[in-house]
């Protein structure tokens, strides 16, 4: 239907893609004004696991420093015999706390060493957190050896199932987009950054930090909104954002006929547009969304786990779930099915092709940008998150077949619990790396993946 | 208004940045890196999407060869050689069989691991981790026939004698290598290569090997984007891990894409015109900045700094929608699917 369409028309919608995004995130850069107030603080808490006892213990005489948002010096201090140290400064805005990994305790390291610095947003009248993850000497270092236990391994299990789950539910889209229309999208690590940010703008800003005439509207227009409200903003922002990348930018591109190649060259011009457009909105240092983030582990059996993790891995596991009867029961999902396996006979028995396209691209950014959430939520918020996660999605849809839903799903949760579990052998720093190669290996082995069909990959 | 603003811009510094940049270390690097991607993309149509590995491959090669293996300079640049082939065989053997887009991702993935185990702790003894290999320079600063002292050159132009020796090499090497490449494509391997790219099932139907070949271009294509490397690290004495970031690659397909794929020429062209234009660019941002015409408010040096990155995204995707050609090539070289 847009075959008509012509250069100059194509040319407008595709500038007005990139005004629009650049204008939403260059806007969501814009801080809402600090407010008056008197009793801000910023503050954190140490503590790591025991090597001996297996606990939790707080790490006393940490030295800390805290510089405001220009780097100016504002405050410093030591943690008292609970972990806890608190600086006060000088009102509400932004703050990077920065630890001196020289006080930590002997054979305590930062997780992340390029972590000693990470930022910190204060609220008005409130205590704004820092988190820095600690690890132990078995933890941090290389090749642990004899540290193979039936609860680490349970440990690392869980907790590579709980990423495994998030993961695919990134994957999914990009498969799903893949078996539909051919496409390999290389800006999707791109959908789950913008959920991810998406939730952490509503969830600390609101829409004043766009609109300043909206100062002292109710939240979620005057001020942030709790973290739940923030994600059911992000997400319908996600399918949103789905939606407007297929209808003005890919929908218009496959009917010019445009290769498949070039288009797959467009989304990675596309996602490094945006992935650097999120970085000069949100800026280089890693921060944390306000609720929920500082929260210590149950006992499940012989795992621990925070609430936040099993409530996040538990809504993904449904989703899934959902998803999943949507692809067998539904008529829709039939025809998603169809079409990613005969695109033609699909479209001669009748099924509307364009349409199942748009809602794979919908769904698609509406999962990303959920799983981009709780990505943020179980680690940290990060404008590079896009890139880290688009390779990792990559080693769950070629493991699990690429083009096939449930075999994204299943390489999804085998990534996952691999680069967990092999952490008991391998250095923490290298995990990511450990499942690109296994990337690699599974080319090698079975080039169509766990689920996939021999002819799609000749 | 406008007075003031002719006064606060230097625009004679401006312009001598950017047309010294159009020839200088880094202008050469991306032209060696995209002729290397010429050989795969444009005529052989492999989808590398992770040139910058084998660039890091072939400066880490070289710098591996004095540092650890303590070896002269000619085998060192041999080493690199060797790193940027083996690297080619490991992306090549599993993906080359099937359709395009797997050696896109398998690439863009390598390189990435690449960058992650150089600059890890566990390597640490031998790549230096995130500081990376610095002392490997000296072997090679004694063989400049240039005074490190003096300085070389005309105009804006000018290089003190260390940089000169650099540049006079890779713009040796890029003379080298447009030469070859354009020998061989005339050659009866190059038309079998451009058989390839247009009906692989043609060409095996001639009884050619299109697996063979292909892990042929990549190496071809791989080794002169490791030499890229090579003349990074002896331009900037120094190979650091982060240097070899994954928008790397992108940067190298706009070069290429801008100059026009599947001609000899157009990687040498785009890589001037790039590097011109960023340096354009960026100094005039970092002028308005410095001079309070955009407020800090807006933008401040360092975001000055990540426009470019905006530029590369933005022109990458633009003009694989309506100039896919480039400036000089056909657009019929550009009608390619993955098979």
């Amino acid at each position: 239907m847009n075959t008509s369409l012509g250069l100059a028309g194509l040319g407008r919608r595709l500038v007005g893609v990139f005004i629009l995004v650049a204008l939403v995130l260059g806007l969501f850069a814009i801080f809402a004004s600090p407010a008056m107030a008197e009793n801000e603080m910023v503050g954190t808490r140490f503590v790591y696991t025991d090597l001996e006892s297996g606990e939790r213990v707080p790490a006393p005489g940490v030295l800390v420093t805290v510089d405001d948002s220009n780097g100016e010096f504002v405050g410093e201090g030591e943690s008292d015999a609970d972990g806890v140290v608190e600086i006060p400064v000088d009102g509400p805005g932004e703050y990077a706390m920065t630890v001196d990994p020289a006080s930590l305790p002997p054979g305590v390291f930062l997780a992340d060493a390029e972590r000693a610095t990470v930022s910190v947003q204060v609220l008005p009248n409130q205590v704004g957190r820092a988190i820095f993850q600690l690890a132990n000497e078995s933890e941090a270092g290389a090749s642990a050896g004899g540290g193979v236990t039936f609860r680490r391994v349970a440990q690392l299990t869980v907790e590579g199932l709980k990423f495994g789950v998030f993961l695919a539910m990134a994957a999914i889209g990009l498969s799903l987009i893949f078996g539909t229309t051919g496409l390999i999208n290389f800006a999707h690590g791109e959908m789950v950054g913008w959920g991810m940010l998406m939730a952490y703008f509503f969830n600390v800003f609101g829409l004043v930090g766009v609109f300043g005439f909206m100062e002292g509207w109710p939240a979620p227009f005057g001020g942030g909104v709790n973290l739940v409200w923030a994600i059911l903003i992000a997400v319908p922002l996600g399918m949103a954002g789905g939606w407007v990348f297929d209808r003005y930018l890919f929908a218009p591109l496959r009917n010019r006929g445009v290769s498949l190649i070039a288009a797959m060259i467009v989304t990675l011009g596309l996602s490094i547009l945006v992935r650097y457009v999120y970085l000069f909105a949100f800026g280089g240092v890693p921060r944390f969304f306000l609720d929920f983030t500082a929260q210590s582990g149950i006992e499940i059996g012989v795992i621990e786990i925070t609430p936040k993790d099993l409530i996040t891995g538990i809504i993904s596991v449904l989703i899934l779930v959902l998803v999943g009867v949507f692809l067998q029961q539904t008529r829709l999902g039939k025809a998603m099915r169809a079409v990613s396996d005969d695109r033609d006979l699909a479209e001669s028995s009748g099924i509307n092709v364009q349409r199942v396209i748009s809602v794979v691209w919908i769904m698609g950014g509406g999962l990303a940008a959920l799983g981009g959430v709780f990505i943020g939520l179980s680690e940290q918020v990060s404008w590079n998150i896009g890139f880290r996660i688009l390779l990792l999605i990559f080693a769950a849809v070629v493991l699990g077949g690429l083009g096939t839903a449930y075999g994204a799903l299943i390489g999804a949760l085998v990534v996952g619990v691999g680069i967990q579990v092999s952490t008991l052998w391998i250095p923490t720093e290298l995990k990511n790396v450990g499942a690109l190669i296994l990337l690699i290996v599974a080319l090698l082995i079975r080039p169509q993946g766990i689920l996939g069909s021999r002819e799609r990959v000749g | 208004m406008d007075g003031f603003f002719v006064f606060a811009i230097d625009w004679g510094f401006i312009f001598d940045q950017s047309v010294k940049q159009a020839v200088d270390i880094n202008a050469i690097v991306y032209a060696l890196a995209a002729i290397g991607l010429n050989v795969h993309f444009g005529y052989a149509g492999l989808l590398n999407f992770g040139q910058v590995g084998f660039v890091a491959m072939g400066a880490y090669g070289m710098g591996l060869g004095i540092t650890y293996w303590q070896t002269n300079p000619a085998i060192a640049v041999l080493i690199g050689i060797i790193f940027s082939v083996v690297f080619a065989l490991i992306l090549g053997l599993p993906t080359l069989r099937l359709r395009a887009d797997y050696l896109a991702i398998v690439t863009i993935a390598a390189a990435e691991i690449v960058r992650l185990m150089a600059r890890s702790t566990a390597l640490r003894d031998i790549t230096q981790g995130a500081e990376g290999l610095n002392e490997f320079i000296g072997p090679f600063r004694d063989l400049n026939p240039f005074s490190p002292g003096a300085e070389y050159g005309f105009g804006p132009f000018v290089w003190s004698g260390n940089r000169f020796y650099t540049i006079v090499i890779g713009w040796t090497l890029i003379a080298l290598f447009l030469l070859l490449v354009w020998q061989l494509m005339r050659s009866p391997w190059g038309r079998v290569v451009k058989a390839i790219r247009e009906d692989e099932d043609a060409a095996r139907a001639l009884g050619k090997s299109a697996y063979w070949y292909k892990l042929q271009a990549l190496i071809l294509g791989g080794v002169i984007g490791g030499f890229g490397g090579m003349v990074m690290a002896l331009g900037n004495a120094t190979v650091q891990p982060d240097f070899f970031v994954a928008p790397l690659t992108f940067f190298f397909w706009l070069v290429l894409i801008l100059g026009g794929v599947g001609r000899v020429w157009s990687p040498v062209v785009g890589a001037i015109i790039f590097w011109a234009l960023i340096t354009f660019i960026q100094n005039l941002g970092r002028q308005l900045v410095a001079d309070g015409l955009i407020p800090t408010s807006i933008m401040d040096t360092t975001q000055v700094d990540q426009i470019r990155f905006w530029i590369v995204g933005a022109a990458l995707a633009l003009l694989m929608v309506f100039r896919p050609q480039g400036i000089f090539g056909s657009r019929e070289e550009m009608a390619l699917d993955a098979h």
